[in-house]
């Protein structure tokens, strides 16, 4: 059985040599400035519209919330529409609508088929409801109730207070601190005509990235991504955001909460997109907890000592430096001890680096595992926004192979010595409460 | 169909090593008429392999009819806990060593415990197919449940139930409204198992139910992606062919005993906003006189919440403003009689109270009208669509054909899906509420939530400290 297993891993070899390329991305602008990424997928009937405006949480200035409130607005009515009609007329048709706020992005997406007057129907009503949203006075109250409770329900939740926690304490005033689902007082303090201004500022084409995947040509590609942007103003691009700063000493918050268990979270300001060390420290971090059950973290925790049913690490690559995160839940009184062993599997990661086979099983994992990070359309249009938003190399998907396999032992070493600081931690852990 | 999302969490599914929960079969299904091959080895194992060439990939699954509803009380969790002992070791492999091969070959890699089911997968390049089939078959009849990895694994589900349940209001809810709703029926207890079975449990009852349940024949393996289906008929047939095991008894019925009258549970937990459950007796695909009672009940909770456009959406989130959520769901796909069933959060301004009248209000509309054609043609326009969308994911395919073929359903029966959608009339389903949606077969469940002062009266047992060892 081994031997045979054996045979596999020498045959990973050869495999891993014949490259992979990703989707062939064509890129273009609209007249009023709208970028515009397209994949051709012609093998199902479906087509993936996916816009990006550079209008995420990092967007909500003194005012928590603004940006997710407006995001859940956008689908409450047009000009002529009212919230039960825009359903209506988006199910009637089997079109799916998203919307989705994060600290960079504000995401819209639809999926339709790809029958004429079925997309027609689905598009004209998605560009509509992105570009000219009716934002009812009674939707808004609605909506920002809705999230008042949604901010009581998460009061507690030991996960989402230890997320606030940590991004507060790493981000320290950077517009990343910011928390999507704002806060009471902000909330409180909004007015209809914050969210207008917001829309009126940020959804606009200069600031919009626009991705379509599916079984549409080029040219009906930039039909659709006409109609998209046509009633978009041309607006300006959001202004740059601040560097991230660099934590200056380490901070450690303990809170109370009457969870069985505690969640702990550890870290620090990370890497941003596009950043020099990004595939180094992508390809370090899948060795220290970021490949699952195989990473050392899970390794050390779950799967020595029983400690943790998640054990894990990443890096949130974002527009800036988004964080670094190593993360755990275990019942109370194990609590610290697990905080230890997560910091000395750190220190000895950072000191030590890798082992050589660590790197290369990681490699295999990473190479030979590319195919599943594009096979569906879904995954494709995600991968294609993203690069569009944070202006990657249209062949970034192209070359990740061959970047992935570049990295040496030395260099993941370096690259965490130089960006991970073990004496300037986050340290936050929720719960151990009466 | 759409339930609110604490049915994510909470639903019938516990996903396996590495927190993957995977999307559970819902109301639409692809048509891709009579592209499923279906194969069977001499031993009794059941091969489906449905070709998908869209990328150079395949998902490979091995299904037992084995879950939380085949397991006694004692044991609950049973299934579960095996499950994740089933990545600790062969007769060749250590501890482990399963997931870093698959890992090296590129290949994701997880499983899950459903209450009818328990699965094993693996993502990989098509190329790496053979791997997978290694492995599993190996782990099939070989497994080894070291002692001393038991003792570890058995502690990381527990931190797993305190993550997923005990930590969490609306999961416990959930939990203790199956206890009370279901009495005789298995789908009484938790698929994870409640932590006192999970504190007594032993070695010997994992062992015991790996000899029970780990044979060919009572296995299904479901191939779906860029592949052939003879070769990998060919190839099972060269790792799960030589398996041999014991011929599986059926599971007793443990039938569900006929409620006579509306139950009612409070849970108080810690939390900061009250939940409702409510749950109505009905009849599955499987156990169902007539089946196209199961296909109108699938178009009841489409009219209830199909979509944002749909009634509990509109009338009761946008139009009256009484929920934040609310939601109805009906799974045909389980393997014995189930629930209809309904949730929802209050809006500030309004009680518990106010949703679950709200909601009755809902179930009587239902009971003595008849749906409009409006609302059927979005329903039937959404399953059109959602069928061909499906096609997007070999993973999402490869699920629906494990799970019908592992509840004791025909695959073939996901190429009906739509046609059967189609020709469901509003009289059937107004004839399906009446006769399911009724107060002798309601079992409710609210969360109500703790304040402090009342949680420092409660005694220590109650506040958790009890699953201490």
């Amino acid at each position: 059985m081994r031997n045979n297993l054996m045979n596999s891993f020498l045959g990973l070899l050869f495999f891993v040599s014949s490259a992979h390329a990703g989707p062939t991305i064509e890129q273009w602008q609209t007249t009023n400035g709208a970028r515009v990424f397209y994949v051709n997928a012609p093998q199902l009937p479906i087509v993936d519209v996916r816009v990006v405006f550079d209008a995420g949480s990092a967007r909500d200035g003194d005012k928590p919330g603004l940006a997710g409130l407006t995001s859940s607005l956008l689908d409450e009515g047009t000009g002529t529409l009212g919230p039960d009609q825009v359903a209506e007329q988006f199910e009637g048709v089997g079109a799916q609508y998203g919307a989705d706020s994060l600290r960079d992005m504000a995401v819209a997406s639809v999926r339709s088929l790809t029958d004429k007057p079925i997309l027609d129907k689905a598009l004209n009503l998605f560009s509509d409801v992105v570009a000219k949203p009716g934002f009812p006075e009674k939707s808004y109250e609605r909506n920002r109730q809705a999230m008042l409770v949604g901010l009581q329900v998460e009061s507690k939740q030991p996960n989402s207070i230890a997320s606030k926690t940590f991004y507060k304490q790493v981000f320290q005033g950077h517009p990343y601190s910011i928390h999507g689902a704002g806060t009471e007082a902000s909330l409180n303090a909004m007015t209809l005509q914050d969210v207008k201004d917001f829309h009126k500022r940020y959804y606009v084409a200069s600031n919009a990235v626009i991705a379509i995947v599916g079984a549409v040509s080029r040219s009906e590609a930039e039909t659709m991504a006409n109609r998209v942007s046509r009633d978009l103003a041309k607006g300006e691009r959001a202004v740059k955001l601040a560097t991230v700063p660099a934590l200056e000493k380490a901070v450690n918050k303990r809170i109370q909460h009457t969870s069985q268990q505690t969640h702990i979270l550890v870290g620090q300001p990370g890497m941003h997109r596009g950043d020099p060390d990004y595939v180094t420290l992508y390809v370090g971090n899948h060795i220290l907890g970021g490949s699952g059950l195989v990473s050392r973290l899970s390794d050390h925790i779950r799967e020595q000592r029983g400690l943790a049913y998640s054990a894990y690490s990443y890096f949130l690559p974002m527009r800036e430096d988004g964080p670094f995160i190593m993360g755990l839940q275990t019942k109370n009184d194990q609590a610290d001890e697990a905080l230890k062993i997560l910091n000395k599997v750190l220190n000895d990661y950072i000191t030590k680096g890798p082992t050589a086979d660590e790197l290369k099983r990681s490699k295999q994992n990473i190479t030979g595992g590319f195919a599943l990070r594009i096979d569906s359309n879904k995954k494709i249009t995600e991968y294609v926004a993203m690069i569009g938003f944070y202006g990657l190399p249209l062949d970034y998907l192209d070359t990740f192979n061959s970047r992935v396999e570049a990295v040496t032992l030395s260099d993941i070493k370096d690259a965490f010595k130089r960006r991970v600081h073990p004496d300037r931690l986050v340290t936050v852990m929720v719960g151990n409460g009466k | 169909m759409r339930l609110s999302p604490v049915f994510a969490l909470t639903a019938a599914i516990l996903a396996g090593s590495l927190g993957f929960i995977p999307e559970p079969v819902g109301a639409v299904h692809r048509d891709g008429k009579a592209d499923v091959r279906q194969y069977q080895l001499d031993n009794g194992m059941k091969i489906l392999v449905k070709e998908d060439h869209r990328a150079p990939v395949v998902v490979s699954q091995v299904w037992y009819k084995v879950g939380s509803s085949y397991e006694h009380n004692g044991i609950t969790g049973v299934s579960h806990v095996l499950e994740h002992m089933m990545f600790k070791g062969t007769k060749t492999l250590g501890p482990n060593e399963f997931s870093k091969i698959i890992s090296a070959n590129g290949g994701r890699e997880n499983a899950f415990t459903g209450r009818d089911y328990t699965a094993y997968f693996q993502r990989m390049h098509k190329d790496r197919i053979e791997v997978s089939f290694r492995l599993e078959a190996d782990r099939m009849r070989n497994l080894t449940l070291p002692e001393e990895e038991f003792a570890k694994e058995v502690k990381v589900v527990m931190e797993e139930r305190r993550l997923r349940t005990e930590d969490k209001p609306t999961s416990l809810t959930y939990e203790q409204f199956s206890a009370a709703a279901y009495q005789t029926s298995p789908y009484h207890h938790p698929v994870i198992g409640w932590m006192d079975d999970l504190m007594s449990m032993e070695n010997d009852d994992l062992k015991a139910w790996y000899e029970r349940w780990y044979s060919p024949a009572n296995a299904t393996l479901v191939v779906v992606g860029d592949v052939e289906a003879d070769k990998v008929y060919r190839l099972a047939k060269k790792h799960f062919g030589p398996l041999t095991g014991p011929a599986v008894k059926p599971v007793k019925p443990q039938r569900e005993v006929k409620q006579r009258g509306e139950r009612r549970i409070k849970v108080r937990a810690e939390a900061e906003v009250p939940y409702l459950l409510m749950g109505y007796k009905v009849p599955v695909l499987k156990t169902v006189e007539d089946s196209n009672e199961a296909y109108a009940l699938e178009m009841l909770a489409g009219v209830l919440d199909g979509g944002s456009s749909a009634r509990l959406s509109r009338e009761l989130v946008r139009g009256k403003q009484i929920a934040v959520s609310a939601g109805a769901g009906y799974d045909m796909y389980n393997r014995i009689d189930s629930l209809f069933l309904f949730d929802g959060r209050p809006a500030n301004g309004h009680t518990i109270e106010d949703v679950e009248k709200a909601i009755r209000e809902q179930v009587e509309g239902v009971r003595t009208t008849l749906a409009t054609q409006d609302e059927l043609d979005r329903i039937k326009a959404q399953v059109v669509a959602a069928k061909v969308y499906e096609l997007d994911s070999v993973f999402y395919q490869a699920m629906q054909i494990g799970t019908l073929e592992t509840v004791g359903l025909d695959h073939s029966l996901l190429d009906e899906y739509v046609d059967r959608i189609r020709a469901v009339t509003p009289e059937q389903i107004q004839a399906v509420a009446k006769k399911y949606l009724v107060d002798d077969g309601l079992t409710v469940a609210v969360l109500e939530p703790l304040n402090k002062n009342q949680h420092d009266q409660l005694p220590a047992s109650e506040k958790g400290d009890s699953n201490a060892k």
